[in-house]
């Protein structure tokens, strides 16, 4: 499996980056950790003309807190998320979605930002970033622009990225104190796609749930972000009588497609264990 | 596609190349430099048994553009043993303890569980199984590879330990 | 150091003969990145083959158009089935004494089929141009169905031989039947069944899976038109048989062809056969004058290259109402996809599947195997088994389950009360097998000890308790597999390849010093010959195996031999290994009489030397005697210390094995946990300890593989789907289980050190054992037989219709 022939731009600055793909706005392509590119490259699945490697931008790259919220580089790696000094206690989930993605090569070299740029449904990354209402900084060369994750997922592989643009970082509001989270997937094996995910963002108020956000991987052409179960979900004690009632709105809105990871059935009902299963764990977590 | 100029270093020696654009990595030490120990297995970036260790990092060789590796550092399974020939650890574990047989995926596991023992220095065996999950074998069914990179660990974390003594 | 003085135990483990755990001399390059597989190859002037593939899995090829790819600068050559036919090599012959396409010319029979095969100055130049053909098709209904083959109406596959009415194992009832074949007593099974007591009767499919070792298939051929030879390195399990294949499909005589199998990256039955890749790379460096290198892609190897199993076996089982099994009916269809590539001995278009009756004393049995082609990618290899002998252990694995499932008997007293005794053996089969040795019920036993087999079934009892109750949503299953192979094939009497009997071969030559080389007709792909024959001979001369150099894969130097797979090594070339060191020994001890100065009767041999009898401190040590052969060999002896041996086993040998697994299913996701996993096989004598137990856990790692969730599926049209490492169930190590193995020494009478061969016994186990735990996790819900593979969604599934699911 051998990738098509292309030109290989490297920037050094945003602004170099930026004024390549005005030059290329329809044939130019980012490649950042290319743990998705470049195996659709192998395939020829992808065959971009010119490949701008973001790898070589510093500014691209890193963790910082600003205010009440984290901004992460979009070319920070999925090893620096799960090895950074402050976010794994600040915004555990984050982590441990980071985790659940491939092994330990590929976390070494995928992005952030490429897992949430790519528009795979597959990726673990967008549902999270929905589940904890990110935001995406974008540049291209008519300006800088923010687009909510909530906003940003329109099919698959079709995002709210205009050609030419860049995602630059991913604003993620902090953590509520003493919040519960949990990202279950489950997987066939190490290296593969959900068959079914579920990130779950809780807080609870004496006794019963006061926030509630739901993310949902790999279920539909876009990730999604589960509004009906986590609204009903507010103001009731979690118990299994009210996951199980969130697994049932989970339900009725997934959409999977039938593969090697099961036909469409039994991924919509995985869709209601991970999530009730999520629920529980985050639940769980604020108690211990 | 024009060839362009491409500098790194690998197994400490500075090299000096000329690549297209889309030469594999894999391809580029194989085919051009002759290091021919890690292998390809897979294609799709499942099996790791194109695994090098770059700027201390485990990558798979065969999802990376050779003009990705600008500037960097990488070791192979060619570079491990020291230079006198004394074999790392792993290697020494890897044949004690019975973690190979074909040898197909061998370089690569090796590589990843040396970064890995750099991760963390005293694995516990549920940790080296989670630290090779990138890596697949046919043949040996990983129990000995976890025995032999348990072996190698507890050899480094005793030299190291006689180099603090000393 | 002074020979005299050492005691027996030191100058034993001098030798690190059988039943050492010695290191492997294979590791030293292979853990420095210095062995050399195929693809390490580098010749000058060497050019690289890729190949245009069929997108179709049935259609007429109306045009082939590579002018574009021609055009492409680098590109030295395109070559389709019309450049292939002149040299007669557009069709080649297979093992199975069917003919395959080289390159589709009219029609394409499977997706990604062979089209044309481009070959230029770089690989990426040839990937470049592979795309650059032009195919113009006609698409057909494909047949993807086995079980539709033969319908009146099926499409008909295989037009070049629609109107033959027998093939290469007889008549053929249906265009696109390949054979049936029969074994047995057929009138006395069916009236056995007509006075049964009881019967059971299961349709147990086992898929189609790929032994997908780690490195594909690959080879560099290298035509030298001056001296008219041609070389061909390649990933051969049987470089022989590909010398000998390639001399006749080709017409070079078959001394000017070298076939080399340098270090191979796992076999698994993958690389025995004959592929197109290897065919048309000598066809090119023919044409080009230059060598010519093809590697395979993982999803080419996956889906082109040697499939196995795809059997669909409808086992009926007459018995008592004690459970006493009375007679076996099994009916099996094959699915052999496009063309019959089966790599089994010539006789045997159903391999050795007729060693379905198993571990039990059946008085009766007959089987039926109808063989058909579909859409599929042709194969029929034998995954880390002998030949079909894993889909017979599974059949009747799964069979005796379901027997006391009925009868309410535990699985494990079923077979004890079936089981052949050890005063049985020699043993001769319902379907005509000799067993050589046995002692299943002290195996058996001994494994039920070694788990606490009475304990985990009062948990069992327990935990279905609890889900009933709706106290857990977890299921827990035990599973049984008691196993016999047939391995080391084979007798001439019975097994050829080709028309070439299954012998297989050794030559030893000692030199003047005392150090050895030594070459077998076998091939190791990580069984760690070079170790092992080492070892052998090490107790055989008393030469230590560090002085013992192991060379196999050159067809130039080694002695002629049929390979390795079907676990034969051991039995066959192990075997002429012995033999051929006997034949040294008897010449040694001439040499030894000679130089004590006393008859060679009044000699004996003692670990490491002769000595004269009565007298230990008088002998010769076979460092003196080698040096004797070269330097005074006796008057009337020839100088020179060697032998060579070709091995025709007497009989095949018969390992067995009793495997144990614990598995929690947890019903809401279909997820299975294995819990626990107790193997204990029995291979007879012993030679490496190391090795055997690195064999077992491999092999019980593919059958994991295999019975919780490998499988190439098509879809209705014959799209292959899942053939990249994304779907196909490779477990990681996270996924594997933990692995407990165990062992009983059932010595095989035959074989001159009574090793049996055990590369494949944890396969033919394995996948029973795990399929077994399942359907006995799901038994008490009602279930009898839940096909392969056990995936979470068919699990799932599974409970979803017994009626688990919440
Ligand atoms: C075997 C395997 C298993 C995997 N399993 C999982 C999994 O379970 N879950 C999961 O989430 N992912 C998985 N991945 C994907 C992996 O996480 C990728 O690394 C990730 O999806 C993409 O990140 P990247 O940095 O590699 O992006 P690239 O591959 O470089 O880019 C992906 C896409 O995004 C675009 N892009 C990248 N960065 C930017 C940017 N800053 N601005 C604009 N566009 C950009 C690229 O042009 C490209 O179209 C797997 C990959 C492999 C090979
Ligand atoms: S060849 Fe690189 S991961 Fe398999
Ligand atoms: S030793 Fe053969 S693949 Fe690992």
């Amino acid at each position: 499996m051998i990738p098509g022939p292309f030109a290989y731009h490297r920037p050094q600055s945003l602004a170099e980056a930026v004024a390549l793909f005005a030059a290329h706005p329809e044939d130019g392509r980012a490649l950042a950790g290319g743990h998705s590119l470049i195996p659709m490259m192998k395939l020829r699945l992808a065959t971009p003309e010119h490949l701008i490697d973001l790898g070589g931008i510093a500014a691209l790259k890193g963790i910082r807190r600003e205010g009440e919220t984290w901004v992460i580089g979009a070319t920070t790696t999925q090893a620096a998320l799960i090895g950074h000094e402050a976010l794994p206690a600040g915004l555990p989930i984050i982590g441990e979605t980071a985790r659940q993605i491939a092994d330990p090569q590929i976390r070494y070299c995928g992005t952030l930002g490429g897992n949430v740029a790519n528009g795979d449904p597959g990726n673990d990354m967008p549902a999270l970033m929905m589940c904890l209402d990110a935001v995406y900084h974008l540049a291209g060369a008519k300006g800088e622009r923010r687009v909510k994750a909530r906003d940003f997922y329109l099919g698959a592989y079709v995002t709210a990225l205009a050609a030419g643009e860049i995602l630059t970082a991913i604003q993620i509001p902090a953590a509520p104190p003493g919040h519960g989270h949990a990202y279950e997937k489950l997987k066939r094996k190490i290296g593969d796609y959900a068959t079914a995910a579920a990130a779950v963002m809780l807080t609870l108020e004496a006794g019963r749930i006061a926030t509630c956000a739901i993310g949902l991987t790999n279920l539909a052409p876009t990730p999604l972000l589960a509004e009906a179960a986590a609204a009903m979900l507010i103001g009731e004690t979690p118990d299994e009588r009210a996951f199980a009632a969130a697994a049932r709105a989970v339900e009725a809105i997934v959409a999977p497609t039938a593969d090697g990871r099961g036909p469409v059935e039994y991924r919509t009902k995985m869709a209601g264990v991970m999530t009730r299963r999520a629920l529980a764990r985050a639940v769980a977590r604020i108690g211990a | 596609m024009k060839k362009i100029p491409l500098s790194l270093t690998v197994n400490g020696d500075p090299v000096e190349a000329l690549v297209e654009p889309r030469t594999l990595l894999i391809h580029f030490l194989r085919e051009q430099l002759d290091l021919t120990g890690a292998h390809i297995g897979c294609d799709t970036t499942h099996c790791g048994a194109c695994t090098v260790d770059l700027d201390g990092r485990s990558v798979k060789s065969c999802t990376l553009f050779a003009v990705q590796a600008e500037g960097a550092a990488i070791r192979t399974i060619e570079g491990l043993a020291a230079a006198d020939g004394t074999l790392h650890p792993l290697q020494e574990g890897f044949r004690e303890m019975h973690g190979l047989q074909c040898g197909f995926c061998t370089p690569g596991m090796i590589m990843r569980a040396y970064r890995l023992l750099q991760e963390i220095p005293n694995p516990s065996e549920d940790e080296i199984r989670a630290g090779i999950a990138g890596n697949l074998c046919r043949c040996t069914g990983y129990q000995n590879i976890v025995r032999a990179i348990a072996f190698a660990a507890a050899r480094l974390n005793g030299e190291n330990l006689e180099e603090a003594a000393a | 150091m002074n020979e005299m003085s050492e005691t027996r135990e030191v100058r034993e483990a001098r030798l690190q003969g059988l039943g050492c755990k010695r290191k492997r001399v294979e590791d030293v390059r292979f853990t420095q990145g210095k062995g050399k597989y195929v693809d390490d190859l580098k010749l000058p002037g060497m050019l690289y083959g890729d190949f245009h593939r069929s997108p179709y899995g049935h259609a007429r090829i109306k045009r082939i158009d590579t002018s574009k790819a021609k055009a492409v600068p680098g590109v030295l050559a395109v070559l389709t089935a019309e450049d292939l036919k002149p040299l007669k090599l557009d069709w080649m012959p297979t093992l199975a004494g069917d003919v395959q396409a080289v390159l589709a010319g009219d029609k394409v029979l499977f997706q990604n089929q062979e089209i044309a095969f481009i070959v230029a100055t770089e690989r990426y130049i040839a990937a470049d141009a592979a795309d650059l053909v032009e195919v113009e098709y006609e698409a057909l209904p494909a047949l993807v169905d086995p079980f539709k083959a033969m319908a009146e109406d099926a499409p008909i596959l295989r037009e070049d031989i629609k109107d033959k009415t027998t093939g290469a194992h007889g008549e053929r009832k249906h265009p696109n039947h390949i054979f049936t074949w029969e074994i047995g007593d057929r009138e006395a099974t069916d009236l056995a069944f007509r006075e049964a007591e009881v019967t059971i009767k299961e349709l147990i499919s086992y898929q189609r899976v790929h032994p997908c070792p780690l490195e594909t298939c690959q080879s560099v051929a290298s035509f030298d038109k001056i001296k008219g030879e041609l070389t061909v390195w390649g990933t051969f399990q049987a470089p022989h048989v590909v010398r000998t294949v390639a001399a006749i499909l080709s017409g070079i005589p078959e001394h000017k062809i070298h076939v080399i199998a340098p270090d191979i990256g796992g076999g698994f039955g993958n690389k025995v056969g004959v592929y197109p890749g290897y065919v048309c790379a000598i066809v090119a460096s023919i044409v080009t004058g230059r060598p010519v290198k093809w590697v395979e892609d993982r999803i080419e190897n996956l889906s082109t290259t040697a499939f196995a199993r795809d059997y669909h076996m409808t086992a009926e089982i007459a018995a008592t109402r004690e459970g006493r099994v009375k007679a076996l009916r099994v009916h099996v269809l094959a699915d052999h996809g496009a063309f019959d590539a089966c790599a089994d001995p010539s006789k045997w278009p159903a391999g050795f599947f007729n060693i379905v009756t198993g571990s039990y004393d059946f008085p009766i049995a007959h089987v039926a195997v109808d063989g058909v082609y579909t859409n599929k990618a042709p194969g029929g290899v034998a995954y880390r088994c002998s030949f079909r002998v894993t889909e017979a252990a599974y059949c009747i694995e799964r069979a005796m389950d379901i027997l006391a499932h009925k009868l309410g008997i535990d699985p494990a007293e079923i077979r004890m009360r079936n089981f052949i005794r050890r005063e049985q053996f020699p043993y001769h089969s319902a379907l005509g097998w000799e067993y050589d040795s046995g002692d299943y019920h002290t195996a058996l036993q001994k494994a039920l000890d070694a788990v606490g087999y009475s304990a985990l079934r009062a948990e069992q009892t327990a935990r279905r308790e609890a889900f009933r109750r709706g106290e857990t949503r977890e299921i827990m299953g035990i599973g049984i597999a008691f196993f016999t192979e047939i391995v080391g094939a084979g007798p001439a009497k019975n097994c050829d390849i080709l028309g070439i009997a299954m012998f297989d071969s050794a030559e030893i030559r000692i030199h003047p010093t005392g150090a050895v080389i030594a070459r077998m007709g076998t091939k190791s792909q990580g069984q760690g010959h070079e170790t092992t024959y080492a070892q052998i001979i090490a107790s055989e001369l008393g030469i230590p195996a560090d002085d013992v150099m192991i060379e196999e894969g050159n067809t130039d130097t080694a002695p002629y031999g049929l390979g390795t797979y079907g676990s034969r090594s051991t039995p066959t070339a192990g075997a002429a290994t012995a033999m051929a060191c006997r034949k040294i020994k008897a010449k040694a001890q001439m040499i030894a009489a000679h130089l004590l100065e006393v008859h060679h009767d009044d000699v004996e041999f003692d670990i490491d030397r002769f000595r004269v009898k009565g007298m230990p401190e008088r002998f010769k040590t076979m460092k003196d005697i080698a040096w004797t052969a070269y330097s005074a060999p006796p008057p009337g002896l020839e100088p020179g210390l060697e032998a060579v041996n070709y091995y025709d086993p007497p009989n095949m040998t018969y390992p067995f094995g009793a495997y144990i697994c614990v598995m929690d299913i947890d019903v809401d996701t279909g997820v299975a946990k294995i819990r626990r996993f107790y193997a204990l096989d029995d291979c007879g004598t012993r030679i490496n300890p190391m090795i055997i137990e690195g064999q077992v856990h491999g092999g019980l790692t593919e059958a994991f593989a295999i019975a919780m969730g490998q499988e190439i599926a098509y879809d209705e049209i014959g799209n292959v789907k899942g053939a990249s490492f994304l779907d196909f169930f490779l477990p990681t190590a996270v996924e594997t289980p933990k692995w407990e193995t165990d062992f009983t020494v059932t010595p095989s009478p035959h074989h001159p050190i009574g090793a049996k061969g055990v590369g494949e016994s944890p396969n033919v186990g394995g996948v029973p054992a795990f399929s077994n735990a399942v359907n006995d996790a799901f038994a008490f819900l009602g279930a009898t037989h839940i096909q392969m593979p056990h995936d979470a969604w068919r699990l799932w599934q599974a409970a979803e219709a017994l009626g688990a699911q919440g």
